[in-house]
């Protein structure tokens, strides 16, 4: 396998445009005859699909939800980022830029961060023409905030729900193109494994999760936007339906699966409240720009009612240890404090498996600057959201927040053509490794999945198709009945295991425990290999106790679970192994072995500054590294400090 | 901790052909602070240990906003608590009962039961696929800023906007109406300026696909907003029947293209 960036080279703000024009056009006439399937109907999907369906090939995509709009991009609250320099407050591409691969904390590719910085002004006019809502001043302008810890207010927003009106935009004109006889979507279907033939990949097997039935489905190439893996942890900000089982087959069919230690864990969540919860709600990290993080100085404190403890007793550790930036830090430094906060026994809130996990949130002090209207108005449904889950009124009392799993950087290897390292296969959005490095920063996913959706992939897989032609294969191919009968050979393996005792969510619950605990926020030689010892031990009592009753014939969600488990199961592995090669702490990586005096991350440039590639073998437990060694141009390696 | 012990109602449905019934199942011990999705997931462990089948429901983001869980608990769409969908519903609204709880599908001609609670909603996609967005390519926008669009139409927009497709308005509606989904989408384009070039269009084909996927017709009972998680306006509606009056009044476009058909 060889790792081939395919980037550009020249100046880097000229490198897309180079790329563009030296790329292969299909003749307008010729684009019907190509299809493409798109496997997921969020932004980068959705996206794609729409713009690809609009320039007139065949677009055939699915999606396991009832509805194209009801992709996981819908729950995204806070904002998308686009340096369009509205505010005047200095902000540019290149700041855009230069903030990402900085947050990435040195681990992405600048030629791929580089665009994304350029199409963040192309996404923001591209939604307001959909009919996007926007948040705007009285002057009928747009409005933005600052977010994440950015020096510039370049975040745009739709109240709270900047995912979903993003999601519908691209949602309706998916729905357009669907009318238009352009694209065929296939809803409650879900893609299990990929079609290869003469090592390109040709198509997908899917099953009709209403009726059961597998197919094969055919095309001149294939595009993952499928999302990214969190829900390994069992308990995350993800939908429940989250999973890896499409990118993981293109794993086990031959894609690169890069850097997966790089997970991203949100500071700001609701607590777990009890051993039945089953998914953790984010509170958008905007909350942080007028609350304050604070716990009780003294253990005994912890249980008390918070308005009764003395300014005197309480402990903003935020602005204690980061007075610059304090409740401001980045996402990784803020969830390792809370950890450690709850670690030294002065976490607050109900005890769950022994600890108490949740710091405060306060809003007294923005409350008593701002007026409750004022707060209301800009957290106002967030409050609402949080009291109907907690029974707590965050007006009255601080809110509770713990760090989630949320977001991972891993993915798919792609180049700069988001093409894997399988010629045909195309990662997309959360689905891929490319641009946020080892961290992502607040608003710049809804970025990274617009982008690849309406503005790289569009090109890019045109300029393949253009390149590799059109030929025609059979549904009686014997790489395609080959792949038919795998899935049905698992179907068929998942229902009737010879010993049938336990849940799919039970083992969820046993692997998302493990990878949290020593794979989370804070990981050491010690606890990975520990996981790397237990996890293929629990794979095999899976495979032989896995109990899922009902049949394969129509609608079963535990099978559907059962499946994804299964993946999981190996992703997870994977993920441990990738966290102990990479033996530094970087971005939301945190070797514990490596630290600097006060408790950050240090990273080790000279021997990590690669994106680390893992090979399947064959064998879960021996996959081969390749490496893709980043070189920094543009932006010189620093140590972050948010002192 | 505080519980309470619970006797469902459940309706089992095999698929959409089978006639379904109501199981009884007793949940004893559910912890006031779980989701109702939670308390339903308790359940199923149960069953599945039990070598049983789960009861099927659609359910996904659980934080409220994708629209996807879709159940009548007691006689009403997503429960009994105002603006708030199923999986945000959480059980110390019954901390003082009732502690039987009969729970249904969205119920709708146009919402055949496919297993269970899970019912198919592709009619409103088909409703949006028929005109609820705006024709504009990818990348041959203007500049974000240059239409100026006032802050109060922008957030009347944003409401209507805010509607998340999960059909509690058809389920609540006596009529099985989809009014209020159609109005709210119609609604957040008309009030912009990139929505009015279609504008009329729009509506026309909109209505005449709602009535085309079998819902029946409003005859303002305002079930709909009352049940709707976002709190949707019936505002809308009416905004929409005066956009469809408005369309009726006026001619469809017709283009003479020299030399065409």
């Amino acid at each position: 396998m060889e790792l081939n960036s395919n980037e550009p080279t020249g100046p880097i703000e000229k490198r897309w445009d180079k790329h563009r024009f030296d790329m292969k056009l299909v003749n307008p006439a010729n684009k019907r005859k190509f299809s493409v399937i798109m496997v997921g109907t969020g932004l980068a999907g959705g996206a794609a699909a729409a713009s690809m369906g609009e320039l007139g090939y065949h677009v055939k995509a699915f999606c396991y939800q009832d509805s194209a709009r009801r992709a996981h991009s819908i729950a995204a609250q806070g904002g998308i980022n686009a340096a369009k320099n509205y505010q005047n407050d200095g902000d540019s591409v290149f700041r855009l830029f230069y903030d990402t691969v900085k947050g990435g904390d040195f681990r992405s590719r600048e030629s791929n961060v580089y665009r994304l910085a350029q199409m963040s002004v192309n996404i923001i006019d591209q939604c307001t023409a959909q009919g996007v809502p926007f948040a705007r001043e009285y002057g009928g302008l747009l409005a933005n905030r600052s977010f994440g810890g950015a020096q510039v207010s370049r975040t745009f927003y739709a109240r709270g729900q900047t995912g979903q009106q993003l999601l519908l935009g691209a949602y309706q004109a998916l729905a357009r193109q669907v009318k238009a006889g352009t694209v065929d979507l296939n809803t409650r279907t879900e893609m299990l494994d990929v079609i290869i033939i003469d090592g390109v990949a040709r198509g997908i097997v899917t099953r009709d999760m209403v009726t059961g039935a597998i197919e094969s489905h055919l095309a001149d190439c294939v595009v993952l936007a499928t999302g990214g893996y969190g829900n390994v942890f069992f308990l995350s900000t993800n939908a429940k339906g989250c999973n890896t089982t499409a990118t993981w087959r293109a794993h086990r069919n031959g894609a690169a699966f890069a850097n997966p230690c790089y997970t991203q864990i949100h500071p700001t969540c609701i607590p777990v409240a009890g051993d039945y919860q089953s998914k953790l709600t984010l509170m958008s990290e905007s909350l942080r720009n007028d609350g304050r993080v604070w716990v009780p100085k003294n253990a005994e404190d912890v249980t008390k009612d918070p308005g009764t403890i003395a300014e005197s007793d309480r402990d903003y550790y935020l602005e204690r240890r980061y007075p610059a930036f304090g409740n401001l830090v980045p996402r990784d430094i803020a969830s390792r404090a809370a950890k450690h906060s709850c670690d030294d026994g002065l976490g607050v809130g109900p005890e769950v498996g022994g600890q108490r996990r949740g710091v405060y949130l306060d809003f007294e002090d923005a409350i008593s600057r701002l007026g409750q209207k004022a707060i209301a108005e800009r957290y106002g449904n967030l409050f609402e959201m949080y009291e109907r889950i907690t029974g707590d009124n965050p007006y009255k009392t601080p809110m509770r927040i713990y760090p989630a799993s949320h977001y991972t950087m891993g993915g798919l290897w792609v180049d700069y053509n988001l093409m894997t390292t399988v010629p045909g296969l195309f990662a997309g959005g959360e689905a891929n490794f490319s641009d946020h490095g080892a961290n992502r920063l607040g608003a710049s996913a809804l970025m990274q999945g617009l982008s690849d959706g309406y503005f790289v992939l569009p090109y890019t897989v045109g300029n393949y198709l253009a390149r590799t032609g059109h030929e025609e294969i059979s549904d009686d191919h014997q790489e395609v009945r080959a792949a038919v009968e795998r899935v049905e050979t698992r179907m068929k393996k998942l229902l009737d295991a010879p010993n049938p005792s336990r849940t799919p969510d039970s083992f969820h619950r046993e692997l998302g425990q493990l990878v949290w605990d020593n794979c989370g926020m804070s990981r050491n030689a010690a606890n990975l290999e520990k996981a790397i010892e237990r996890i293929p031990e629990l794979r095999e009592e899976f495979w032989d106790t896995i109990m899922v009753p009902g049949s394969g014939d129509d609608m079963n969600q535990t099978l559907e679970k059962a499946g994804r488990v299964a993946d999981f199961l190996e992703l997870g592995e994977l993920m441990c192994r990738d966290a102990l090669n990479r033996d530094e702490s970087c971005g939301a990586h945190f070797r514990e072995e490596h630290q600097t005096e006060d408790g950050e991350a240090k990273r080790n440039d000279e021997d990590f500054t690669y994106a680390a590639a893992w090979e399947y073998t064959g064998d879960l437990s021996a996959p081969k590294l390749h490496k893709e060694h980043l070189s920094f141009e543009y932006v010189q390696p620093s140590q972050r400090s948010y002192k | 901790m505080s519980t309470i012990d619970l006797k469902l109602h459940i309706w089992r449905q095999k698929g959409p052909s089978d006639e379904g019934r109501y199981v009884e199942y007793a949940v004893p011990g559910v912890s006031v602070h779980m989701s109702f999705l939670e308390m339903l997931d308790v359940l199923n462990e149960g069953l599945l240990e039990k070598g049983e089948e789960a009861v099927t429901f659609d359910h996904d983001c659980r934080e409220g906003i994708c629209g996807a869980c879709s159940m009548v608990i007691n006689g009403v769409p997503h429960g009994p608590q105002k603006l708030t969908t199923t999986c945000q519903l959480h059980m110390r609204q019954f901390e003082n009962g009732p502690f039987e709880l009969w729970v249904e599908p969205f119920r709708a001609t146009a919402f055949p039961v496919e297993k269970d609670l899970m019912v198919d909603r592709t009619a409103f996609d088909r409703i949006i696929e028929s005109g609820g967005y705006v024709s504009i390519r990818t990348g041959s926008a203007t500049d974000a800023n240059e239409t100026p669009i006032r802050k109060q139409d922008s957030d009347l927009a944003m409401d209507a906007a805010a509607c998340i497709g999960c059909a509690a308005c058809v389920a609540a509606c006596p009529n099985a109406s989809a009014s209020l989904f159609t109005a709210a989408k119609i609604s957040h384009l008309a009030l912009l300026p990139q929505g009015q070039p279609e504008r009329y269009d729009r509506v026309r084909k909109m209505v005449a696909q709602m009535d085309a996927e079998g819902f029946g017709g409003c005859t303002n009972h305002e079930e709909c907003e009352a049940a709707c998680p976002k709190g949707i306006s019936v505002s809308n509606i009416a905004r929409m029947n005066r956009d469809m009056l408005r369309a009726m009044l006026t001619a469809e476009d017709t283009v003479n293209v020299p030399g065409g058909e």
